[in-house]
């Protein structure tokens, strides 16, 4: 893979060698700009305030220069440049906006539109599109360019991703989040010519591709082309059953993320907003994923306990991410027996509500059906797994995205800022921030050593002791001393970067004791049902409002959270115990797919 | 790679030019690799060929960065044509001096045409730079067909241009050619006589070019599909002549010249960049076969075969009823015995009539 990556960039890499802060005067519409030698246009002309519109250009990807919508015209050039894979190599005279320049940006989108469905107020995103956003800044009105549009074909196969060809501008984003961010190449480009589209591993559905259903495509894809798979209107319809029991767990990345969907400042956690709502909105419980969380932190230090004994090579790595656990399935089988045996979280508390949550009510024998309300759209595809399943049903019925939820909060034509916070339902609610913790990358981790901590000292550790595992990088690595051992842990994100870190390991550069990882960049409050768009900021504010929860919290360990001793008391007995195998741990097969 | 295939019998020739002595030394410490690919017309571009070669999908990046500073796995890359590569050997022989004398000033050396169509001659013809297209044609090539006069000459293969018989005497130099917004191209030649249309030629190369494009950009792949369906409807007759399908077509001739532009300006590579050349080219100088075939829906040189008018001939048809069973618009009516007669507003001018007829007596006007 690091081959591949190496030829990419490879087509890049002098200009990047070569980059030198020299500032190069640049004549932009008539105005005087400095720039660096050797970097884009496009990012000289953003640093300085002059928008260009992009399609095909992603921070952090490779330049494509496939949509020309960046297009500029430069003097002396007979044809415009695209700004966004332009390097700047000395004075340029550049007019940005002229007519002939949006004529030919006009004219591109015109074209995209022309083999584009008209369905705009159908669509899932509609008001989120950019191609829909930009043809309003370019102020189309009429389809111009008459044509024929391609005959496509919808492909819902996959449990979490929905695939609408027609919908898609082939700019290539998702090929290139799939292969660079995710390492797992699920997409690529097929046929050539009006023919060129998008495919998986021989044109084959999703769900028999190698797709781990991590989601980041949905939220890299700038029209409708890939959307989540709804599971809303079932929702809708099994609410209001009579005889059933609607339960609902939600994340706490899903719980801080939703109000950017709504419109607020983002940041903003709406844990108890969302138990209101949910309430009103026809559930008759409320609970927190984060309670299955402080389960896991405390079968996990269990775990870990175990295998220190046994002085493996190889850290133990978490399998609280379903995406993760997919990816390894199918590239590292070999490595299947290193991951932790545990399910996720919100699979957990799936599993209690199923098991646990009957014997409390009396309410007699009723229906349960199940919500996950998660940032995660591979929860979708991970609920629908053989090994999550008790008796051959699914433990958790429907799975929504933070997305799913912030249409549900708005049909629900309630005013949150009239509406108290509502504290979740027992049992299965976290008073402690440990669970909370999960839903940034390397969260876990920190949570998980407080737990091992504990076991090892029967002492609290300082949790400003942990702050310094908080900087935000895709790969982060801390030694904790516990009692007499020393605990190396580590986290990464992105699974590009766990590819690297595996690699790291297996040929002995580094030794690690404890590694978790996440699927997606930043962990789950970036996860693929998040709200759209979202950018590095936004997921630098996600994460601060995740750290603020937990540094404003006066109960900071899992095992020190009242409920899931309550839980372990009445019913669960002890962490590793017989009910906790059954219940909470779970098994990996070796998946065979098209690669 | 067939410069290094060329270079081996220069140096056992004998001759000891410093040239010899340099192309020796790179022989013994470069290895020359042959490696074959299968690419499409799109690969002609430098930057899709080396993508190809390096096992990646065939298309093109953005330039800059060159191949010359960063091409086949990051390093310099020189991309060469085979006609510039089998220069070599005779420039290593005779010297560069011997070169520079052939040809016209600024411009030297030879340039070997592929010259097809309706033409007495066809064939592979190498002329000094600086030859006219009329001395190519007319006296090398013996001309166009008895009784037939030459209307136009499309140069540079499916991307080149169209260049009227008024021009014939443009002398083949780059520079020459770019004067009159020509371009020398891959170098074949397809000449055309009065019974070739023009309109209908460029639709063919636009659907050619719409099928090789690999896709990478907008204006490339949209903008090829749209023009190849404006000029097919230009060519050819539709289903019904009312309406919406009228406007569209109307609406899309209106497009296709600034389509051409946006598409000469904005695409990624050479292929786009010159795909609206038969285009822009023809409408600046057969701009009245384009209003013939868009106001009257008559091609001038009647090869436009749904644009024909079918008629049947009273005095020859013997009433056998074949035409009406087998047209497919069921445009023929009649009785058994009798002449038959074409419906023209029902006729999609597709000329199964013409083929099935066994007494001629089916023609077109």
């Amino acid at each position: 893979l690091d081959a591949e990556f190496a030829l990419r960039f490879a087509n890049f890499r002098p200009y990047i060698l070569n980059s030198q802060n020299m500032g190069i005067a640049l004549e932009v519409n008539g105005r005087n700009i400095e720039a660096e030698q050797g970097e884009t246009l496009l990012s000289a002309l953003n640093r300085h305030g002059i928008q260009v519109p992009t399609i095909c250009s992603m921070k952090d990807l490779s330049p494509s220069g496939a949509c020309r919508m960046c297009v500029v015209e430069v003097e002396g050039r007979d044809n415009l440049v695209p700004a966004c894979s332009f390097p700047i190599d000395g004075p340029m005279k550049i007019l940005t906006h002229s007519p002939r320049v949006l004529r030919a940006r006009k004219t591109n989108v015109e074209l995209l539109l022309s083999n584009h469905p008209d369905d705009c107020l159908y669509c899932e995103r509609n008001g989120s599109c950019e191609l829909q956003s930009l043809s309003e800044d370019l102020n189309i009105r009429e389809r111009r360019i008459p044509g024929k549009r391609s005959p496509h074909k919808i492909d819902k196969s996959s449990p979490a991703i929905v695939r609408d060809p027609a919908k898609c501008i082939l700019c290539g984003r998702c090929v290139r989040i799939c292969e660079e961010i995710m390492s797992t190449c699920s997409f690529d480009f097929a046929f050539r010519g009006n023919e060129l589209r998008i495919a998986t591993t021989l044109g084959k559905p999703l769900n028999y591709s190698n797709c781990t259903s991590c989601g980041q495509c949905l939220i890299a894809c700038p029209t409708g082309a890939l959307i989540e798979h709804v599971q809303f209107p079932e929702l809708e319809a099994r609410i209001h059953a009579p005889d059933t029991l609607v339960v609902a767990q939600y994340s706490p990345a899903a719980a801080i993320a939703v109000a950017e969907q709504l419109g607020m400042r983002p940041g903003t956690d709406l844990g108890g907003m969302i138990a209101a709502v949910l309430r009103r909105y026809g559930f008759d419980f409320v609970f927190e994923s984060a309670f299955g969380s402080d389960l896991l932190m405390v079968e996990q230090t269990e775990i870990f306990k175990e295998r220190m004994k046994e002085e493996r090579d190889f850290p133990l790595l978490t399998s609280s991410c379903p995406a993760w656990v997919h990816f390894i399935e199918q590239y590292y089988p070999e490595l299947l027996s290193e991951l932790s045996p545990l399910k996720s979280p919100h699979q957990m508390t799936g599993a209690l509500i199923r098991e646990w949550l009957p014997s409390l009510l009396d309410s007699g024998k009723k229906e349960i059906v199940s919500v996950l309300i998660t940032s995660c759209t591979a929860a979708k595809t991970e609920a629908r797994k053989v090994e999550m399943t008790r008796g051959g049903m699914p433990v958790i019925d429907l799975v929504l995205t933070t997305r799913e939820l912030g249409r549900m909060i708005k049909l629900s034509g309630l005013d949150l800022e009239q509406l108290e916070p509502e504290p979740p339902d027992a049992p299965f609610f976290s008073t402690a921030s440990a669970g909370k913790l999960t839903g940034v990358a390397g969260g876990e981790a920190e949570a998980t050593v407080r737990t091992l901590y504990h076991r090892a000292t029967g002492k609290e550790i300082p949790p400003s002791k942990l702050h310094r595992f908080r900087i935000h990088k895709s790969i982060r690595t801390m030694t904790v001393k516990a009692g007499q051992r020393e605990i190396r842990m580590g986290t990464v994100s992105g699974l590009s970067h766990a590819v690297a870190l595996l690699e790291e390991i297996k040929s002995g550069k580094r030794k690690l004791d404890l590694l978790e990882v996440m699927a997606c960049p930043g962990g789950c409050i970036n996860g693929g049902g998040q709200p759209i768009p979202v950018d590095e900021a936004l997921i630098r504010t996600r994460t601060k409002a995740i750290y603020e929860l937990d540094n404003s919290s006066s109960l900071h360990t899992a095992h020190g959270s009242p409920a899931l001793q309550k839980c372990y008391h009445d019913y669960l007995v002890e962490p590793g115990g017989k009910l906790s195998l059954d219940l909470l741990h779970t098994t990996f097969t070796k998946r065979e797919v098209l690669l | 790679m067939p410069s290094g295939a060329s270079i081996m019998p220069s140096r056992s020739s004998g001759k000891q030019g410093s040239w010899v002595i340099i192309f020796w030394i790179a022989d013994i410490i470069c290895r020359f690799l042959c490696a074959r690919v299968r690419v499409p017309l799109s690969c002609g571009e430098e930057t899709a060929l080396i993508a190809s070669l390096e096992g990646r999908r065939g298309m093109p990046s953005s330039k800059p960065p060159y191949p010359a500073s960063s091409g086949y796995l990051g390093r310099p890359t020189v991309v060469n044509n085979v006609e510039t590569l089998s220069n070599l050997p005779a420039i290593v022989r005779e010297g560069p001096e011997w070169y520079r004398g052939i040809g016209a000033a600024g411009c030297p050396g030879t340039k070997i045409f592929s010259v097809s169509g309706r033409v007495n001659m066809s064939g592979l013809v190498e002329v000094p730079m600086g030859t006219t297209f009329d001395t190519i044609v007319n006296d090398i090539l013996g001309g166009v067909k008895k009784g037939r006069s030459l209307k136009a000459l499309h140069i540079g293969g499916p991307t080149g241009c169209m260049l009227p018989v008024d021009l014939m005497d443009v002398p083949v130099t780059y520079e020459a050619l770019k004067e009159k917004g020509l371009i020398m191209g891959s170098g074949g030649v397809l000449v055309m006589d009065d019974r070739t249309c023009v309109v209908n030629t460029v639709s063919y190369f636009m659907e050619y070019v719409d099928k090789q494009s690999c896709g990478k950009c907008i204006p490339c792949r949209e903008g090829t599909r749209r023009m190849a369906e404006i000029l097919g409807g230009i060519t050819r007759k539709p289903d019904d002549e009312e309406g919406h399908t009228t406007l569209e077509r109307f609406k899309g001739v209106m497009q296709l010249e600034s389509l051409a532009e946006v598409m000469k300006d904005t695409s990624l590579c050479g292929l786009g960049q010159n795909a609206p050349n038969p285009v822009l080219s023809t409408l600046k100088y057969f701009r009245n076969e384009y209003e013939e075939h868009i106001f009257n829906r008559k091609c001038p040189s009647n090869s436009c075969t749904e644009l024909r008018s079918w008629y049947i001939d009273v005095e020859m048809c013997t009433g056998c009823s074949i035409c009406a069973k087998r047209c497919p618009s069921e445009a023929i009516i009649g009785t058994a015995r009798h002449p038959y007669f074409i419906v023209q507003e029902k006729c999609i001018g597709c000329g199964i009539c013409f083929e099935v007829c066994k007494f001629s007596a089916v023609y077109f006007k």
